[in-house]
């Protein structure tokens, strides 16, 4: 082989690795300020169940620390008994969104578009937002045959504010050159809303419903506390109840986790909703 | 075949003011015609740009195109605005394509498309996103997209204004040429005085309060029209003039280049002809 030959094999294999190397950096990047915060979380609750741990009074609950927390945690994912509650409540809260999207997104068109009813809805709709969903459960139980439909219901009128508005707010930011333009070229309503009013609010219509699944992931839990005998809000109960803070902690790990991702989610889908050029 | 249009006796009042933004506004363009409004800004021009696109009625008359009272918008009459107001979720063909979908037009859309983009020069960026386009490029996509309904009549509201010197003629000479081969009809409202004379058959003078039609110069140069050519710049000159014979105390060339609505637009004109074929139209 000659010299020349050597060369050219030597920069071939540095052409090949330096995509691994930039990957390789760009995760570094990525990822060390989240491991930071991951560990300072970490850390934190380790030091609370070392307090709790030593402390007479609260030596009980000491199962509450990350040892205990993880052991269970690995148990109840290994053994399968997560996946149930897990489900019921990913069902409730799945509808509850539904009925909130159904709901809110016409009804922030609407009330984006017509400053009339801007107007008439702001002191009711603000009025009813303010009250806490949970204070509806008296009614909902008795409005409601069953307790998935009441907790439904108690999600579903959370949620359905932060849609509403998101929407409404998107649609007054449309450019008015837009709409008429659409005029324009011959667009009857449905051309306006289906290609014109849509795409230019998918991405606020997407920010409410992050905000809604943040909110609807908060009320399942307490709502859960009451009546049912499924999802993650009755196990926390159900684990307290039997003593088994270990247990307790490991669901509230996993109302963390799944409500990280399902922020992530909405994450991506207002990304790809965005019609904002990238860069 | 470009559109006939009627405008009779359009008198307009908006809700709140006492004056009328226009009165009395009679004005014929005959088919395949192009005619400019110019004047300053306020005159009312643009209003009256809107009412022959249906997107305003007036308070009084009427417009009639091919005999028809115009009143709503409608693919036959397509109005090209300032901005290009392009939909920035689109890609260049579906924004082109809008006016067809529309109308349901979809049967061989596609090809329709692709030859209108041709035209305009934007065949390669055809699947592009509209937002990675220049103001220019934006502009020729927004002409595609007006001219894809096969309108009889076109109708721009100072549509080049906002675009670089270089683009503006190449595009005013681009609408020209197209409308000149399809036989469309064209109004367009602008207050640059050069862009009047490069595209129009015939220009109307508008004055404000109220807004009137205060005068009418056909511009009888063969296109395509040379800027430099002497026809040219007496014609420049003498609509300048229109807009000086408002004014008091005109005449010498400080302020004539002062009145000029876009003084950048009309820098490269020969300044001393200018000013002196404007002392012979107002001698005459």
């Amino acid at each position: 082989m000659n010299r020349e030959a050597t060369l050219s094999v030597d920069t071939a294999t540095v052409e090949r690795l330096m995509p691994v190397l930039r990957f390789a950096d760009q995760a570094r990047r990525a990822l060390q300020y989240p491991a930071l915060g991951i560990a300072g979380l970490f850390a934190l609750w380790y030091w609370g169940g070392w307090a709790i741990g030593n402390n007479e009074d609260t030596m009980a609950f000491a199962s509450f620390a990350p040892g205990p927390t993880l052991a269970a945690f690995w148990d109840i994912v290994s053994s399968g008994a997560v996946w149930s509650p897990i489900e019921s409540s990913l069902y409730r809260v799945g509808w509850g969104l539904a009925y909130a999207i159904a709901i809110g997104v016409p009804l922030g068109v609407m009330i984006g578009y017509f400053l009339t009813l801007k107007q008439v809805t702001h002191v009711p709709f603000q009025f009813l937002r303010m009250i806490s969903p949970l204070a509806w459960m008296p009614v909902a139980v008795l409005a409601f045959a069953t307790w998935d439909a009441a907790i439904i219901f108690l999600i579903a009128i959370a949620a359905v504010w932060p849609i509403t508005y998101a929407t409404a707010h998107g649609v007054q930011r449309i450019d008015p050159m837009w709409l008429k333009v659409g005029n324009n070229l011959g667009a009857n309503p449905y051309h306006t809303l289906r290609y014109i009013v849509m795409p230019a609010i998918a991405q606020d219509v997407f920010a409410g419903i992050r905000l809604a699944v943040g909110v609807a992931w908060i009320v399942l839990v307490p709502a859960e506390y009451l009546g049912v005998t499924s999802g993650l809000g009755y196990a926390i109960n159900d684990a307290r109840d039997t003593l088994e803070y270990d247990k307790l902690a490991a669901f509230v790990l996993v109302i963390g986790i799944i409500g990280y991702m399902l922020d992530a989610i909405c994450v991506r889908l207002i990304k790809r909703s965005s019609y904002h050029a990238e860069g | 075949m470009g559109a006939a249009i009627s405008i009779d006796y359009i008198t307009h009042h908006y809700p709140g003011q006492e004056a009328p933004t226009l009165k009395d506004i009679q004005v014929t363009v005959a088919p395949g015609e192009t005619v400019a409004l110019i004047g300053q800004s306020g005159c009312g021009k643009s209003t009256l740009l809107h009412m022959l696109a249906g997107l305003l009625l007036p308070s009084e008359g009427c417009v009639r195109i091919n005999g028809h009272q115009v009143i709503k918008p409608s693919p036959r009459w397509n109005m090209m605005f300032q901005k290009p107001s392009l939909y920035p979720w689109m890609t260049v063909r579906k924004n082109a394509s809008l006016g067809l979908i529309f109308q349901g037009r979809k049967t061989d859309m596609r090809e329709r498309i692709d030859q209108l983009l041709e035209t305009v020069g934007l065949s390669e960026k055809a699947e592009v996103n509209v937002q990675s386009l220049s103001g220019g490029q934006q502009q020729r996509v927004a002409l595609a997209r007006s001219l894809a309904t096969d309108p009889e009549l076109l109708l721009l509201d100072e549509p080049f204004s906002a675009l670089d010197a270089f683009t503006r003629v190449a595009l005013q000479d681009e609408v020209t040429r197209l409308a000149r081969e399809r036989g469309i009809s064209v109004v367009f409202v602008t207050h640059d005085i050069e862009e009047a004379v490069a595209m129009a058959d015939r220009v109307l003078v508008m004055g404000s309060n109220p807004g009137t039609i205060t005068a009418e110069l056909p511009i009888d140069i063969a296109h395509p029209r040379d800027r430099n050519s002497q026809a040219f710049v007496d014609r420049k000159a003498e609509l300048m003039g229109y807009f000086g014979a408002t004014r008091t105390l005109a005449a010498d060339k400080g302020s004539a280049e002062a009145e000029a609505p876009t003084p950048d637009t009309e820098s490269e004109q020969d300044e001393s002809s200018s000013s002196e074929s404007r002392a012979r139209v107002r001698a005459a």
